[in-house]
């Protein structure tokens, strides 16, 4: 069990050590215009990506027909600037009644 | 004195917004976070690793990879190895919220354990920079909260959860994104190209790229930027 507890600390302190990244870094050097602007668009960058593998892959393949078929219906209702609620209780609940009548 | 009253009112029903509004993600990820207890436990780890991972590690996608691979008989090396890939994103988030986690020491250090794709999301879809600042920590010390106790339950349960699959939690999640998101992605063009693109790329790596590992080069995106608005 000793091997599980080393591999839970290395993933600790290694995702802490990225997470301080920014805070480390901030106010002692001062970052240009342009790689702040960078940055922030890389944060959107991510998160993008991470919806668009989220909504439609599984374990690397297609996720099938449920979860990218509630996400689009959340996606509509956001674009139509329905509330938060609204968007996640709609994407959630597209899925759900969708595998209810055998859409997997 | 009145429009002092006026805006303390307004501030308030704003903090209340957020709290509304992160409650939904908390309630989304402590049912995640109920699975990851009960899936870690039901495939043979003890109590204590789903539990201990959640407060130490707290980064959902990378502990259910570093599970999914120790479950696999695939090794703990190979499972932090997954896992720190998974979690490698967290560094340019940490960069993007930097200023809005606070000047203080005990700010810094305590905030940056609760950088993760919902807090960072959540605080960068907010105006101003003291709102942005109030989303980070409501929603992140909430999260925290929930995501801990909700493993500690599932890891309880274990098997008498069900599949959380059928309640279409893995669609509310890329929702959640997909919402927060959609302001900045729908004002600014550049930020637009650049999305689009790493979201692109993204998808077309995912079938061989290993976990982690495709949204990562998402970030080669930023090559479509050109020379964004400061130009």
């Amino acid at each position: 069990m000793s091997a599980t507890v080393a591999m839970i600390l290395a993933l600790a302190v290694g995702t802490y050590a990225f997470r301080l990244v920014g805070p480390a870094l901030h106010g002692r050097i001062e970052l240009p215009a342009r790689i702040q602007e960078l940055l922030s668009a890389s944060a959107i960058v991510l998160l993008t990506a991470l919806l668009a593998t989220g909504a439609l892959t599984e374990d690397g393949g297609f996720a099938g027909w449920a979860r990218p078929t509630g996400v689009l219906v959340g996606a509509v209702l956001a674009w139509r600037k329905a509330p938060f609620v609204v968007v996640v209780l709609g994407a959630a609940g597209t899925a759900a009644v969708l595998r209810a009548v055998g859409v997997a | 004195m009145f429009i002092v009253e006026n805006m303390r009112t307004a501030e308030r029903t704003s903090h209340l917004d957020l709290v509304r509004d992160a409650s939904l993600v908390w309630l989304a990820s402590g049912v995640v976070g109920v699975s990851f207890g009960a899936i870690a436990v039901a495939g043979g780890l003890p109590v204590w690793v789903p539990v201990v991972m959640s407060l130490v590690v707290y980064a959902g996608s990378a502990q259910f990879s570093a599970v999914g691979v120790l479950l696999a008989g695939g090794g703990p090396l190979a499972a932090a190895t997954t896992g720190l890939l998974l979690n490698t994103r967290t560094a340019a988030y940490s960069l993007a919220v930097a200023e809005t986690l606070g000047q203080g020491r005990v700010a810094r250090l305590l905030g940056a354990h609760l950088v993760t794709d919902e807090t960072v999301a959540f605080a960068l879809a907010q105006p101003d920079p003291v709102r942005r600042r109030t989303a980070f920590w409501v929603s992140g010390l909430g999260l925290y909260a929930v995501w801990n106790t909700g493993v500690l339950i599932g890891a309880l349960a274990g098997d008498a959860i069900g599949d959380t699959a059928r309640y279409g939690l893995d669609a509310a999640f890329p929702a959640v994104l997909v919402a927060l998101v959609l302001p900045p992605l729908r004002q600014d063009a550049p930020v637009r190209r650049s999305a689009l693109l790493g979201a692109c790329l993204a998808l077309a790596l995912t079938p061989v790229a290993p976990a982690g590992v495709p949204v990562l080069l998402a970030l080669a995106g930023l090559l479509a930027f050109g020379k964004g608005r400061t130009a």
